[in-house]
């Protein structure tokens, strides 16, 4: 029988491929003639959402993405962006939702293995690792299998290849029940001029395979991740890639050691539709063509066809384009890392990729075609009928709890909860440069060898998205870098992982475009360029879709590592001082949910113009040696932000906090208004702060003093909590833990 | 000739994993279960050999690679 | 001081080690690759941590059989100093360089943290700058660190007063559950009878750069120097 002969069109068959009668109607036009199995399947991969980003581009378009450090942008493995003395950061956040869900131990394994890839094909040594997790309400019977099962495999592929896991952050929400959320961030270090892209250019230069052999792992991965969970979803395991961290080390170890050398014209990483995408893009980039021999290709199985071989996800593999003449030096030294590598073709004149398999060809197509012959989707776009509704929130009806009871039922709560027993499972200071241990609002890693050092954070509440996604997408902005500022860090980069609902939805579709303008919207206000990233759509299970996740990732460069701050309480006496003011903003707050059930009315606003003097105050307190610490106001609001840096220092430090205020005692102590940081200072500084604050017209107010072991509240003269610290951080630091150890 | 190899820890090791699925077992109410213990299995395809070479060579291979006879123990069968 | 580390494909510590050895101890430091064969004119050679052949099979069973380790075990014969951590600990019991084995944390999970250990002992070249009960705060970060020797074994080496740190609580009280993986008698370190090649895992490399969180690490180094 002909391998590569196609069956008949069908609806059925287009279904299964992910293209509709349209995109085939385009494919025939485009190249002639009907496509043959092959074909078939290289269009279905490229042409996924995944791949092709067909329905988010017209709205990424949007996003600024230039700036005086900005060395690379999007469009290539990842971003890069310039931290001064001939060095360069590398970075990018990617989701590997949907492989997690359907087997969480090596979806999220092999989630790490493709990110870190992503940065150590551009020539940089990854240095650091973060994640972001999305699971369903911790009474929903899959939530602990997949929660343990996720971080063991980060743990499990993180550890092994020796690149620490320094920070991140889980939420648990019922939206994500069928549908867990797995992004995942890498940085990695390079200098300035030896970065390396995915190009392959020169006529005649060979075209090398390297990595694990190749095996019917994942075959359809890109298309499985664009199309929605249903009832079988389960049964796709066998499409599941299983990550070796050990072979990746391996590849690491060459990659870097060959980029040493003056050979290598490109590399790209087979991610997300294996070779098809990397060989189809580069030589896209190049603007020539490629011509390659599959039989030279190393597999693991026998007997695999040429569309096996084109669409298998197998991990650990890498395509390099080398000077030609150079390519016995190439294989050496990736053989002497015990790779397989081989010779499988050649860069050629023209604009045409020829596969041929068994002596004959198997495929034939115009590489920009492919690339970018897909179809421009515009989606429409509706408001969703329910907002209105869910933006109702009647406030007589809550009745004002005691503050300490709620403050305790707070911090159990597993999106608060500390998260220790889940970051111990990650090697967190392999390789020397974690300043700051995991905990504090951003990670913090020193850049050897120099004075400076980088903080990180990745952030996004989606609740906020789903009752106003534009003010959901600024917020998540915003508030990564206000931790990285409260770290002590200029904010120099962002990257985005945007996970979202079908597209074929409009309010899904209304949903990503409010996020993606919120997002836009205080980066180019902020003048901070959003440099790489990654879309996630179809995070639906039997139409339940996720609420909009645009989960942003910043990076932030300090100059003087000396001066970097942390969130916990240093000294007794110190003053303690809020940053910013408290407004009546309960809507999407975590007590609300605690409270109510529920999860309505507006979300907290964001006033950008605030929010920037506020930051730029506390990082020139922090840059100037005023601050012992600096903490932002999150979920559970100024209450659980105190009790947190009594708790999390190494060792406890309690506080008397005196207020007075007109708001509502709940709103006050537990309200999630934004564009508020909690510091502590010397009470020495305590006139000149208040002065400068004045001066930049930013609120600022003395709350209390730090000192005892207990935890002590009081508003406009009365009492109303006195809890002792210990106490709080025993039910702070075991609820998650008690919760994943049980069985069940 | 097919090498079919069963390595388990010894008699009086303590076994963590096999106590949690015992333990997990029980919670699920499979109250029946007395004793578990987790081991490796691995088969190795053998060539050229007879019978009686590759039983002692299996038995090499263990005690030099497979297990590690300070903690574990291991069976073996072979299968023509 | 001349030095050498080991790297074994999947060491991941060795950077970490050779940075601490050449750059903050000062030391004539090399890099070992795992197909060498000769260790001549090093006084110290570490076995790094890390997930050598990644881990598979047992951790450590594989890299016992790089070529190195023949030098490695005719370098140790000759009195000269090796020291495992954490992945290089389980190579050296693995080649049995060391009594016992390190099996599956008793949580069976990886666990990374600070931790504080008991010196037992200051009878030997890698702890002769501690004093003995002295408690130190280092990093552990591992998943197989759950020693294990029967129990003839166990008193042998208390015997010979070769276990030479226990897990504790920080004033120094060896309890269950200061015991963060299992180990046999909180065993956190432990020495050959000739007190020249000891294996420990807990990282002392991590504790030991005066940029980064926590200092007793270098307790160990100056211990080599001192005795040296």
């Amino acid at each position: 029988m002909d391998p590569t002969a196609c069956p008949e069109i069908t609806d059925a068959l287009l279904d299964e491929h992910n293209l509709s009668r349209e995109e085939y109607q385009r494919i025939v036009e485009l190249i002639g003639r009907a496509p043959n199995w092959v074909e078939l399947g290289v269009f279905s991969a490229m042409w996924s959402e995944h791949c092709s980003y067909k329905s988010s581009k017209p709205h990424l378009m949007t996003l600024p993405t230039q700036g005086p450090r900005v060395i690379q942008g999007p469009g290539e493995n990842a971003g890069v962006v310039d931290i001064g003395d001939g060095q360069a950061v590398v970075f990018k956040i990617e989701s590997h939702n949907h492989p997690s869900f359907i087997e969480p131990y090596q979806g999220a394994a092999t989630g790490v293995g493709g990110i870190l890839r992503d940065i150590f094909t551009m020539g940089a040594r990854p240095i650091a690792l973060l994640n972001s997790l999305r699971f369903g309400e911790i009474t929903h019977p899959k939530t602990r299998y997949l929660l343990n099962g996720v971080v063991s495999g980060i743990a499990g592929y993180g550890n092994c290849i020796g690149v620490p896991t320094v920070g991140g952050e889980i939420y648990f929400d019922e939206c994500y029940n069928g549908n867990i959320l797995v992004n995942v961030f890498s940085l990695g270090l390079v200098k300035a001029d030896r970065i390396f892209l995915g190009n392959a250019s020169g006529v005649g230069n060979p075209v090398i395979y390297v990595g694990s052999k190749t095996g019917r792992d994942g075959i359809h991965g890109a298309s499985m991740a664009s199309a929605e969970f249903d009832d079988k979803t389960e049964e796709k395991r066998p499409t599941v890639q299983v990550g070796d961290p050990f072979t990746e080390k391996l590849l690491l170890e060459a990659c870097l050691e060959s980029m040493k050398e003056d050979w290598i014209v490109g590399v790209q990483d087979m991610g997300a539709a294996g070779l098809t995408s990397s060989a189809f893009e580069m030589a896209d980039r190049a603007g020539l063509g490629l011509e390659l021999n599959i039989d030279q290709v190393p597999m693991r199985e026998d007997g695999m066809s040429a569309y096996e071989v084109m669409l298998s996800e197998s991990q650990e593999r890498m395509l390099f384009v080398v000077q030609a003449g150079r390519e016995d030096e190439a294989l050496t030294t990736f053989r002497k890392w015990d790779l397989s590598a081989e010779v499988i073709g050649r860069v050629v004149e023209g604009d045409r990729m020829v596969i041929s398999h068994g002596g004959r060809t198997v495929l034939d197509l115009p590489v920009k075609a492919v690339v970018e012959g897909g179809l421009a989707v515009t989606r429409p776009t509706k408001r969703p009928a329910n907002l209105d509704d869910n933006q109702k929130l009647d406030l007589t009806k809550i009745e004002i709890p005691d503050t300490g009871k709620t403050l305790k039922h707070l911090l159990a709560t597993p999106t608060i909860a500390h998260k220790g027993f889940v970051w111990e499972q990650y090697d967190h200071m392999v390789r020397l440069n974690t300043l700051v241990l995991p905990g504090s609002d951003a990670a913090v890693l020193r850049v050897p060898g120099t004075q400076k050092a980088l903080a990180i954070s990745v952030d996004c509440n989606s609740r906020y998205g789903y009752l106003d996604a534009y003010t959901g997408g600024q917020i998540a902005s915003a508030e990564a870098c206000r931790n990285v500022v409260c770290s002590g860090a200029e904010p120099i980069g962002v990257s985005n992982c945007l996970n979202f609902g079908n597209p074929e939805n409009p309010e899904i579709m209304w949903q990503f475009e409010q996020a993606v303008r919120g997002l836009g919207d205080w980066c180019r206000f902020m003048d901070i360029p959003v440099v790489s990233g990654n879309v996630s759509l179809y995070n639906e299970t039997k139409g339940e879709a996720i609420f909009p996740t645009p989960t942003i990732a910043v990076v932030g460069l300090i100059e003087n590592a000396d001066r970097h701050c942390t969130q916990n309480f240093k000294r007794e006496g110190d003053r303690i001082g809020l940053i910013g003011q408290s407004l009546e903003e309960i809507g999407g707050s975590e007590y609300l949910k605690l409270v109510s059930s529920e999860i309505k009315g507006k979300p907290p606003r964001l006033d950008q113009a605030l929010e920037k003097n506020v930051q730029a105050l506390c990082l020139d307190w922090i840059q100037n040696g005023h601050l012992a610490s600096a903490h932002d106001c999150a979920e559970g609001g100024l209450a659980v932000a105190l009790a947190e840096c009594a708790m999390s220092g190494e060792e406890m430090l309690g506080a008397k906090i005196i207020l007075q205020s007109t708001l509502r005692p709940d709103a006050l102590w537990f309200g999630e208004t934004q564009s508020r940081i909690v510091v502590t200072y010397s009470p020495d500084d305590e006139a000149q702060l208040i002065a400068e604050a004045k001066k930049a017209n930013v609120p600022f107010e003395v709350i209390g003093t730090v000192g005892g072991n207990r935890l002590q509240f009081q508003l406009n003269g009365d009492s109303v909590m006195d809890e002792a610290v210990v106490a709080l951080n025993r039910i702070w630091t075991s609820s998650l833990e008690e919760y994943a150890n049980r069985v069940g | 000739m097919l090498a079919k190899i069963h390595v388990t820890l010894k008699n009086g090791v303590l076994d963590p994993q096999g106590k949690a699925v015992h333990h997990a077992l029980n919670d699920l109410g499979f109250a029946e279960v007395q004793e578990v213990s987790i081991g490796k299995y691995l088969e190795l395809q053998l060539d050229g050999v007879s019978e009686e070479e590759a039983e002692s060579r299996v038995r090499a291979m263990c005690d030099r690679l497979l297990a590690n006879t300070v903690i574990e123990s291991y069976r073996f069968n072979l299968e023509l | 001081m001349k030095c050498g580390v080991v790297v074994f494909p999947g060491s991941n510590c060795d950077h970490d080690c050779y940075h601490i050895l050449k750059h903050i101890m000062g030391w004539d430091a090399k890099w070992v690759w795992h197909k060498d064969e000769s260790l001549d004119g090093l006084d110290l050679l570490v076995l790094p941590g890390g997930f050598s052949y990644g881990d598979y099979l047992r951790a450590g069973s594989i890299a016992c059989f790089s070529p190195i380790m023949k030098a490695v075990s005719g370098f140790a014969g000759r009195g000269g100093r090796v020291l495992g951590i954490c992945n290089g600990f389980q190579v050296l019991t693995e080649a049995g360089l060391l009594p016992g084995a390190l099996m599956r944390n008793r949580s069976q999970r990886f666990l990374c943290k600070f931790q504080s250990v008991r010196v037992e002992t200051s009878a030997t070249p890698f702890t002769a700058d501690c004093a003995e009960g002295e408690v130190l705060s280092l990093p552990i970060a591992h998943a197989d660190g759950n020693f294990y020797a029967d129990a003839d074994t166990i008193k042998q080496m208390e015997d010979q007063d070769q276990i030479v740190l226990r897990y504790c609580n920080a004033s120094g009280e060896v309890t269950d559950a200061d015991n963060p993986n299992g180990s046999a008698g909180s065993i956190a370190g432990v020495v050959n009878a000739g007190k020249n090649v000891m294996g420990l895992m807990p990282h002392p490399e991590r504790a030991a750069d005066p940029a980064l969180p926590g200092s007793d690490g270098r307790k160990l180094f100056d211990s080599l120097l001192a005795f040296a």
